[in-house]
C-alpha cells in the first residue's frame, strides 16, 4: 500500500489526543523546524516539495507564501480554511476531528516560516464536533508549550483561534472568509489586491486549506525530495480523495496524485452499486466539469484533469450510475449555487435564478429545444463576468452536462418531461 | 412587562474571552450570534440590540450578518431542528425519499414546525458528510447512513 502522509494514524483510538499524537512522533517536525531551520529555509523546502493547494485551486503553496511582503511592519495572519463546503467534499473533516494536532503542527510550522503570530481556523458552523476537537487540541498544545508564548522555549509566539462560520458556502472563498472573520457578510472582495498584501484587517494574510497545511510536518521531517517522489512531476504528494455517490465503498482514500480514476472507483471504492454502469463522474466536486466512462484512465492530478477540460478541485469524486438523470443533476446544483450566491454581482444573482427556471421547465416537460442555447448564452454572461470564481463554478454543471449529455436534454423535449422519471412511474 | 433579555455572567465572561482573540471587537459578531442563539434559542430584534450593544456596534451591522448566515434563526424553532441534506451526493442516494418520509410522518411540509413545537423540518445544502449519505443534522449532531427505517428509529427516540 502506498505511504499515507495524512491518514497514517487517524484510525487509532484517541488519535485526537495530544498524548497519542506525541507517542506517534507528533510535534517532532515543529521541534526540528524551530531548532534547526530558518524561516527562509522552510519556505524553500515548501517550494521544492512542489506542494499545491488542496482546497480546490491547486496553487503552488511555496509561491503563495512568497507573495507575503517581508518588509511591511505590523501584524500578519494565517487563516486555515476549514469551511469544507464544496459539495462532494468531506475530507478535511477527518483531519479536523481525528488528527487536529497534525493540523495544528502544520499551522505552527507555517506560521514560524512566515513570521506570523496569530492564526484563525475558520471552521464551517455545522462542524460543531470538529470545532470542539480543535479547541480542545489547542488547549492541550498550549499547555505543553507547542503553541502560545515562547514555543518550545524559543522566541516564537503563536496564538491559534477557532472561528466558527454561520452557514454559507461562499465563505470558503478566501476573501469572503476574511470578511466573515471580520464580522461581516461573506461577500468576496475584488482581487487585486490579494490577501498576501491586503488581507485580514488590511494586513498581509496567507490562507491555506486544512489538507495543505497538514502536509507540512511530513515535508519538514522527511524532506521535500521524498515528498516530491510521491505523485507525479508538478503534482506531488498524496491527495485525500473523497468518493461519494453510486459506489459500493464511499469514503476517503489517501492515494498518490496521479492514480487513475478507474483504479480509485473500481479498486478502492468497490465499483458501482447494484452492478450498474458508470455514467458520469465529477472528479473534484460540484464545480468541476463532468466526465464519462471514456475518461476512466485519466490520472487524478491537477494537470492531467485540466488537460481533458476538467479539474482536480478538492478531489471530491462524485460518481453517478446509469439511473441518474443529468438534467436533474444540473438543476439540483444550479439551485445550490443560486441559494449560495452572495448577491453582489447581477449576472450571478439574476442569471442563476433564470437558469433554474429554465431547467425546471425542461425537467417538467415544459421546455423547448431553444432552452439549451439560452442556457449556454446565460452561462457565458455569468462566467468570467463576476467578482469571484463562484460565478464560473455555478455554470459548470449546466455547461458540462449539455456538452456531454446533449441527447439527454433533447430526450426531455421529445418525451415531454424526464424520461427516467417516466420510466420509473410506468414500472410503478 | 417581560424581563429584558440579558447575557448571563457566565456568558459575558465567555464573550470577553472570545472578543480578546481578535484585534477588532466586531470580529466577535458570528461567535456572539452562535452564543446568543444558544442562550435564547433564537435571535429576535431584542437579541440583535443586545448583541450590538455588547459588541459596541450599531444594530444594523448585526442585522446584516444575521440575514446572511443560514444557521441563525429569527424565530423560535422546535426543540429538535431536523436539517436534511439535499445536495448532490445525498440526493443520488435517496435524500428526497428521506425528506418526503419525514414530511408525511410529521404531518408538516419542509420549512415548518410541528404544532406541538417538538420538531422543525428543513431541507439544507451540503453538510460535508457525503461519504455517509444520506445525512441529516438534528440540532448539533450529525446522523449519517440514513434509511427510512433508521429515520423512523431516530424519530421514536426523540418522541416524535
Amino acid at each position: 500500500m502506498a505511504e499515507e502522509i495524512l491518514l497514517k494514524n487517524v484510525r487509532i483510538p484517541g488519535s485526537d489526543k495530544i498524548d497519542t499524537y506525541i507517542s506517534l512522533g507528533g510535534y517532532k517536525a515543529l521541534e526540528k523546524a524551530i531548532r534547526t531551520l530558518s524561516p527562509d529555509e522552510i519556505v524553500e523546502m515548501v517550494k521544492k516539495s512542489e506542494l499545491r493547494g488542496r482546497g480546490g485551486a491547486g496553487f503552488p503553496t511555496g509561491l503563495k507564501w512568497s507573495f507575503v511582503p517581508k518588509d511591511v511592519p505590523g501584524p500578519r495572519y494565517l487563516c486555515c480554511n476549514a469551511d469544507e463546503g464544496e459539495p462532494g467534499t468531506f475530507k478535511d473533516r477527518v483531519i479536523i476531528e481525528n488528527a487536529p494536532h497534525l493540523l495544528l503542527e502544520g499551522i505552527a510550522i507555517s506560521c514560524y516560516a512566515l513570521s506570523i503570530q496569530t492564526a484563525y481556523i475558520y471552521v464551517r458552523g455545522e462542524f460543531t464536533l470538529g470545532a470542539q476537537r480543535l479547541m480542545a487540541a489547542i488547549s492541550e498544545a498550549e499547555s505543553r508549550g507547542f503553541l502560545g508564548d515562547g514555543i518550545l522555549r524559543s522566541g516564537f509566539n503563536l496564538r491559534v483561534h477557532v472561528h466558527r462560520g454561520g452557514g454559507s458556502y461562499i465563505c470558503g472563498e478566501e476573501t469572503a472568509l476574511l470578511e466573515s472573520i471580520e464580522g461581516k457578510r461573506g461577500e468576496p472582495r475584488i482581487k487585486p489586491p490579494f490577501p498576501a498584501a491586503v488581507g485580514l484587517y488590511d494586513s498581509p494574510t496567507v490562507i491555506n486549506n486544512v489538507e495543505t497545511l497538514s502536509n507540512l510536518p511530513y515535508i519538514i521531517m522527511h524532506g521535500p525530495e521524498r515528498f516530491a517522489s510521491i505523485g507525479t512531476r508538478r503534482n506531488t504528494g498524496t491527495k485525500l480523495f473523497a468518493v461519494s455517490g453510486h459506489v459500493n465503498k464511499p469514503g476517503i482514500y489517501e492515494l498518490p496524485l496521479g492514480v487513475s480514476l478507474r483504479e480509485l472507483v473500481f479498486e478502492h471504492a468497490g465499483g458501482i452499486i447494484h452492478g450498474r454502469k458508470l455514467k458520469a463522474v465529477m472528479p473534484g466536486g460540484s464545480s468541476t466539469p463532468v466526465v464519462t466512462s471514456e475518461h476512466l484512465d485519466v490520472k487524478l492530478d491537477f494537470d492531467s484533469l485540466a488537460a481533458i477540460g476538467t479539474m482536480l478541485g478538492s478531489g471530491a469524486v462524485i460518481v453517478m450510475d446509469d439511473t441518474t438523470c443529468m438534467v436533474q443533476v444540473a438543476l439540483r446544483l444550479t439551485r445550490f449555487y443560486r441559494h449560495e450566491s452572495c448577491g453582489q454581482c447581477t449576472p450571478c444573482r439574476e442569471g442563476l435564478g433564470w437558469m433554474v427556471k429554465i431547467l425546471e421547465g425542461i425537467e417538467s416537460g415544459k421546455g423547448s429545444p431553444n432552452d439549451m442555447g439560452l442556457l449556454i448564452d446565460i452561462s457565458s454572461e455569468i462566467s468570467g463576468k463576476t467578482l469571484c470564481p463562484m460565478g464560473d463554478a455555478a455554470v459548470i454543471p449546466v455547461q458540462s452536462t449539455i456538452r456531454r449529455f446533449r441527447e439527454e436534454y433533447e430526450l426531455h423535449f421529445e418525451a415531454g418531461g424526464c424520461p427516467l422519471v417516466q420510466a420509473r412511474a410506468s414500472v410503478g | 412587562m417581560a424581563e429584558k433579555k440579558q447575557f448571563s455572567d457566565q456568558a459575558l465572561r465567555e464573550i470577553e474571552a472570545i472578543a480578546a482573540s481578535y484585534p477588532v471587537r466586531k470580529s466577535a459578531t458570528l461567535p456572539l450570534l452562535h452564543l446568543a442563539q444558544r442562550e435564547f434559542g433564537f435571535i429576535d430584534n431584542e437579541v440583535v440590540e443586545l448583541v450590538a450593544d455588547t459588541l459596541g456596534v450599531k444594530p444594523i451591522y448585526v442585522e446584516e450578518a444575521l440575514g446572511f448566515y443560514t444557521m441563525f434563526h429569527r424565530s423560535p424553532g422546535g426543540k429538535y431542528v431536523i436539517q436534511v441534506c439535499t445536495n448532490i451526493s445525498c440526493s443520488l442516494l435517496g435524500s428526497d425519499d428521506i425528506l418526503s418520509y419525514l414530511e408525511k410522518r410529521l404531518g408538516i411540509p419542509r420549512g415548518s414546525t410541528t404544532p406541538n413545537g417538538l420538531v422543525t423540518l428543513k431541507g439544507v445544502e451540503c453538510l460535508g458528510s457525503c461519504g455517509t449519505a444520506p445525512v441529516m443534522m438534528i440540532n448539533d449532531t450529525y446522523y449519517e447512513n440514513l434509511s427510512v427505517e433508521r429515520v423512523e428509529g431516530i424519530l421514536q427516540d426523540i418522541g416524535a
